[in-house]
């Protein structure tokens, strides 16, 4: 792969940061992995041979009659008469954790929830769900989330800064009072009207929180953008004839960027945060789905079940934690002052 | 002999940094002995502030720590004082001065608060014991009606005047020793003639002994009565003023006493054609006050300048700060809206839209004054560089630019090894360098120039100025060369202007306006730069008009 010297300069700075470098791995393992729940964690084998066939439950949905069974449904593999009737037949492979997000285990020797056991290694949840595999679509779906809003959120604030703070004057005067006005609105409550209205899904939730969470990149941008649109290099740029979208991006934005970089890991943290506090209060993902929030107010409703509030607590925390020392390795490796390497 | 006033013995001063420490100040030595003038000389980085900043304990200790040697003051040893014994001579003993007059003193305070509180501290001045006091010193400090400047705040004040409410401070409970960091390098050229007549004035009349830094031999050869030359935080020479002037004894004394720009334009073709020229060119900027930003008038930043320039030549423009020098230029590039005509390689380029303007930024580029704030931090040198050939559309792939820029690297003298690091790994004249490279590569017609050499020190203002007059011959390229300092406008200038409050008040060739210069101002300009003498008989300077746009 060829790299420019800047970008070989860049990663070196990045991989200085000893912390951040394995966090990045660390959280990259993690997250990868939990993209591919459905093939770790799931109430569906992953390969089925009956009959000479090879099925693949976990593509394609097969009535029960396929493998002999008499209702014309998905087949259901955990219920004991379908495994007797596929095995007698040929075999099949569950996945390592035989438990999807909503899967209940009706065989619980103990009222649910269930303390972590050799069936359960989590444990299960009040509803006799598979704590393991809770965690881990919510998790996935917690990062997925963040991503999303922060990559969105970062696009809309950074460009309202900068066509702030570079075209300043009147456009930066209404610019400003609209923030203010905006920044006003008491955001918990539309989502509770929101709530109301429709059953908020993952998209809906996502547009509301990004109606709101733009503005924080603004503030910082449009200072940089500000105190840069006068300087001698952006005179030099004009006087080379650099168009003015150009001059903004190569010239302006590089400056703006390390604000921004700061900034990220914290926006990401605090979407993360969002989502699992309003799926705590009620007011978020639907009910049922896997989610981080849902299992903490379980945790508390729970208190003598604490595997689950523990178990909740312990991911959330790593993985901000992770998120914050990536961010940090990051902002290190754009700063051209820092000369570790 | 009687017993010096202050003695600086061995002193060393070291830094802390991440994980090495930087000798800034190594064994220095000297005294300083009542009513006398030491000053203290040397280049940017050679470690004569640091030993200033060290006699009064000025430094970001623990940071910085002195391994070994003593400061005496009075014979008592600075460095074994506490804090609080160091702030009875801090201010009240010991005074100082610093050189950036627009920065050292508190924007939210007003002249006479900023003075009263050192009198207030030191003598324990209150109301108008301490007022009477405040203007007393403003007077001496050379304001003609110091009552007037009472309520004042550091932005209505020109350069030159918050210098001398910074002299006016450290005055004001008549030090036995001032220190003087650059006190006029920020000035204009007939300031700093004004303001150091001033302090040899005020030095004899309260017996101070003083202790000068500056980097600029001329003041030290009129204020000094001995001197100490730095390099690199070593002591190189030591002695009276006239006996090292006259005899240098280290070959860096004489390298810097060498390094007053000399000589002449290179020679050009008296013939050839006309590049540039400006008919009536005006620049105006609006005053706008009050709640509504109404506007209220005009200031004439550029009025009705004409001007011509050949093929290859150099235009000088001379004139102090606020004269509408960079204006000016920044409307020949069309950087700034301006009225009347620009004539540039036969087209008035005053109508031209953006569209057709650009190919012509290809032939008119420009050098900042500041090397460290005209280069894009976060560039590297090679992209920052490359970035004119990418809009203007020179070499068709990566490796054809590449080449140019290796080749515009080799011109300015820098080595093309380097050009994928960041601006901030370089000192200021290479950074300079690397902004002519970016100018040059472009093979432009014309450069202008504005106060390239201005932030550099004496030694590499040389070089620079070397390397602009080899580019010109081999290019046959035409400056537009815009300085204040006029040694280095007599260096490279066939032609010059002398600016004033955005007018032209003498032009002519470079030779006849050095040697006989018809203009008032012009003389004093001449005088104040070459002799650091006042002119007789000036007009007192009218207040210059701000940029508002700025």
């Amino acid at each position: 792969m060829h790299l420019s010297p800047l970008t070989r300069r860049r990663y070196a700075q990045f991989k200085a940061n000893r912390r951040g470098y394995y966090s990045l791995w660390i959280f990259l393992f993690l997250f990868v992995t939990t993209l591919f729940s459905e093939f770790i964690a799931n109430d569906k084998p992953l390969i089925v041979k009956h009959d000479d066939h090879y099925y693949f439950p976990i593509f394609k949905e097969y009535p029960e009659t396929t493998f002999g069974g008499e209702f014309e449904t998905e087949t259901s593999y955990r219920d004991p008469f379908v495994q007797k009737l596929i095995t007698s037949k040929g075999w099949m492979l569950f996945p390592l954790i035989p438990y999807s997000y909503n899967t209940v285990n009706y065989n619980l020797p103990v009222p649910a929830p269930a303390p972590p056991s050799r069936e359960n290694w989590l444990g299960t949840d009040d509803q006799g769900r598979d704590v393991l595999a809770r965690l881990m679509y919510g998790f996935r779906i917690s990062v997925l989330f963040g991503l999303t809003l922060t990559l969105f959120s970062s696009l809309i604030g950074v460009t309202a800064g900068a066509v702030q703070g570079y075209f300043g004057g009147l456009t930066d005067l209404l610019f400003q009072r609209f923030i203010e006005i905006w920044s006003g609105m008491p955001v918990l409550y539309l989502l509770i009207i929101l709530a109301s209205l429709v059953q908020p899904n993952f998209w809906w939730l996502l547009s509301l929180m990004l109606m709101f969470s733009w503005m924080s990149l603004v503030g910082v941008v449009r200072a940089e953008f500000l105190r840069a649109r006068n300087l001698d290099y952006v005179k030099a740029a004009r006087a080379l004839g650099l168009s003015t979208p150009r001059i903004l991006v190569r010239h302006l934005l590089p400056n703006a960027m390390v604000a921004t970089l700061t900034f990220m890991p914290f926006i990401l943290n605090g979407s993360i945060t969002t989502l699992t506090s309003l799926d705590f209060l009620g007011f978020g993902l639907p009910l049922g789905s896997p989610s981080l929030g849902e299992m903490l107010n379980q945790g508390k409703n729970n208190l003598h079940a604490p595997w689950l509030g523990i178990t909740a607590f312990m991911v959330l925390a790593t993985m901000l934690t992770l998120l914050i020392f990536v961010g940090e390795a990051v902002r290190d490796a754009f700063d051209p002052r820092k000369t570790t390497v | 002999m009687t017993s010096p006033l202050l003695s600086v013995e061995n002193l060393s001063v070291h830094f802390h940094q991440e994980h090495h420490i930087v000798e800034a100040v190594k064994s220095i030595s000297f005294s300083l002995n009542p009513h006398e003038t030491v000053a203290l000389v040397g280049e940017s980085g050679s470690g004569k502030s640091v030993t200033a900043l060290s006699i009064l304990k000025l430094l970001p200790y623990p940071k910085a720590f002195h391994p070994h040697g003593q400061v005496y003051f009075e014979g008592r040893d600075l460095q074994k004082l506490t804090e609080r014994e160091l702030l009875d001579i801090r201010g009240n003993k010991i005074s100082m001065i610093f050189q950036e007059p627009m920065t050292s003193l508190n924007p939210l305070h007003t002249v006479e608060k900023q003075i009263t509180e050192v009198l207030y501290i030191h003598k324990g001045f209150t109301g108008t014991a301490a007022r009477r006091r405040c203007i007393e010193v403003l007077e001496m400090a050379g304001f003609k009606d110091g009552k007037a400047r009472l309520q004042a705040y550091p932005h209505q004040l020109s350069g030159g005047q918050r210098q001398r409410v910074m002299i006016a401070m450290a005055l004001a409970c008549e030090p036995k020793i001032l220190i003087a960091d650059e006190p006029t390098t920020a000035l204009d050229v007939t300031i700093q003639a004004r303001l150091l007549d001033l302090l040899k004035d005020l030095q004899r009349q309260l017996g101070m002994a003083m202790l000068l830094i500056t980097h600029d031999l001329g003041i030290v050869r009129k204020m000094a009565d001995r001197l100490v030359v730095m390099k690199d935080g070593h002591m190189v020479e030591a002695g009276e003023t006239q006996k090292v002037f006259a005899k240098p004894k280290a070959a860096y004394t004489r390298n810097l006493m060498n390094s007053f720009p000399t000589g002449e334009g290179v020679p050009v073709d008296p013939e050839a054609p006309v590049l540039l020229k400006t008919e009536h060119l005006n620049v105006k900027f609006g005053i706008r006050e009050g709640l509504l930003r109404r506007k209220m008038g005009d200031i004439q930043a550029v009025d009705h300048v004409n001007l011509q320039l050949k093929q290859g030549h150099t235009l000088g423009i001379v004139g102090e700060s606020g004269s509408g020098k960079t204006t000016l230029a920044m409307a020949i590039l069309r950087l700034e809206r301006s009225q009347g005509k620009i004539w540039f390689n036969g087209g008035n380029i005053q109508d031209f839209s953006r569209k057709r303007l650009r190919p012509l930024r290809r032939e008119m580029q420009v050098v900042f004054q500041d090397p460290y704030g005209s280069l894009s931090p976060r560039m590297s040198v090679s992209q920052i560089i490359a970035e004119g050939l990418e809009i203007h559309k020179i070499g068709a792939t990566q490796s054809e630019r590449d080449a140019y820029v290796v080749q515009a690297l080799k011109e300015v003298g820098l080595d093309p090894k380097a050009r994928n690091r960041y601006p901030h790994e370089f000192s200021g004249g290479q950074r300079q360098r690397i902004a002519i490279a970016r100018a040059i590569v472009l093979k432009p017609k014309l450069i202008v120039l504005d106060e390239p050499t201005s932030a550099l020190d004496r030694t590499v203002q040389l070089d620079i100025i070397d390397l602009l007059r080899k580019l010109q011959t081999t290019h046959k390229l035409s400056y537009l060369f815009i300085s204040h300092d006029l040694a280095v406008v007599r260096a490279l200038s066939h032609e010059v202007l002398v600016m004033k409050a955005g007018k032209i008040v003498e032009r002519g060739s470079a030779h006849s306006i050095f040697t006989s210069p018809q203009d008032l101002y012009t003389k004093a300009l001449i005088k104040a730069a070459f002799d650091l003498e006042v002119a007789p008989r000036e007009k007192p300077k009218k207040s210059s008009p701000k940029k508002s746009a700025q």
